[in-house]
């Protein structure tokens, strides 16, 4: 049997050490306002997250939290495109300069239902390029949701070494049960 | 060094048939990921996990058919998963759905899956099984038929 590849990455499955877990967080109790995976290795070609995830906040909060890259929160230095839709009509929007990339990423506001996230990073290590992600997300509530699709770059040729997912603001947080793993493609 | 995205079950049929299953998930892996390649009957291909027929199931999708501007739409409430739709018996239609920390037991499960016909549309999708319960069976359903040729293949996805 051929393994095929996996969705959004470019490796071959089955092959050992091809995709490999890097590492895991899962929130506890209490929720966080940030989860982040520090010291990612430059020895894969691509990244890969895959998590369900959930934040709560009050109405007024915008439903996301957002991507940044080795810390860096600088407004100008990431833009983000998006295509989704929320079971009515197909929408898309972009958000130029935002102080952090949005991802694609989506929440449900003092929702039941968690959100499925699968996000690639590509060529994450390389110093003559961009940074380039691109995000597959969505949730479903039995009369409400989401499907969307996400990309876009961080304007810096830094090799990435952090990822921090972040909540908007407070007292918006990260909640208990959500699930993150960074996996490694070789190329 | 362990295998993180391993193939669990391949089946390529050999007739029409109206359902596959994958029975007897191990839930030793983190996520799921199950691919469809090959033709189907015009209508929609269902799924459902662990013979739930109850009202359980809701999606939203995404879609566009190559004229005019995307559209999206939503079903709520049913006994079924509605995974993907081929508008001519015979069309090509190529799904990969991700079926998230299947196995855990706290939270509903949720689909997120990408799917084509190759003749009519592109999409994506997100599902939700209203059931805390691990998935340990998947029944995949045409209407009323999966082709002579078409492959499913589920991997599993292992987290550290």
């Amino acid at each position: 049997m051929s393994p095929l590849p996996p969705l959004g990455s470019f490796a071959f499955a089955g092959v050992s050490g091809s995709f490999e877990s890097i590492a895991t967080v899962s929130v506890g109790s209490g929720g966080t306002s940030t989860v982040s995976f520090t010291s990612i290795p430059s020895t894969f070609k691509h990244l890969q997250i895959r998590a369900i995830c959930k934040v709560n906040g009050t109405a007024s909060d915008f439903p996301d939290f957002f991507i940044r890259f080795n810390g860096n929160s600088t407004y100008t230095d990431y833009y983000s495109h998006q295509l989704g839709g929320d079971g009515s009509s197909a929408y898309a929007n972009n958000s130029g300069g935002s102080s952090t990339a949005t991802g694609g990423i989506v929440g449900d506001i003092n929702g039941a239902q968690f959100t499925a996230k699968i996000i690639d990073v590509l060529d994450y290590a390389n110093t003559n390029k961009y940074k380039t992600t691109r995000s597959f997300s969505g949730w479903d509530a039995n009369g409400s949701g989401q499907a969307r699709f996400g990309s876009n770059v961080w304007l810096k040729t830094n090799a990435i070494t952090s990822i921090d997912f972040v909540v908007r603001s407070s007292p918006t947080t990260i909640q208990q049960y959500s699930h993150f793993a960074l996996y490694g493609i070789k190329g | 060094m362990p295998v993180t995205y391993e193939p669990i079950a391949t089946q390529t049929l050999t007739s029409d048939q109206t359902q596959v299953t994958f029975s007897s998930i191990a839930g030793t892996f983190t996520d799921l990921v199950l691919v469809k390649t090959g033709g189907q009957s015009s209508g929609n291909m269902t799924m459902r996990f662990n013979s739930d027929s109850g009202t359980n199931y809701s999606g939203t999708q995404v879609f566009g058919t190559g004229s005019g501007s995307g559209s999206s739409d939503r079903y709520s409430n049913q006994g079924t998963m509605y995974i993907n739709y081929s508008n001519a018996t015979g069309n090509s239609v190529t799904t990969i759905m991700n079926i998230m920390n299947y196995a855990n037991t706290t939270t509903n499960k949720t689909v997120i899956l990408r799917n084509n016909d190759s003749a009519f549309y592109v999409g994506a999708y997100v599902h939700l099984w209203r059931s805390t319960a691990a998935i340990t069976q998947i029944d995949l359903y045409g209407s009323p038929n999966l082709q002579n040729g078409s492959t499913f293949t589920l991997y599993g996805v292992k987290a550290a």
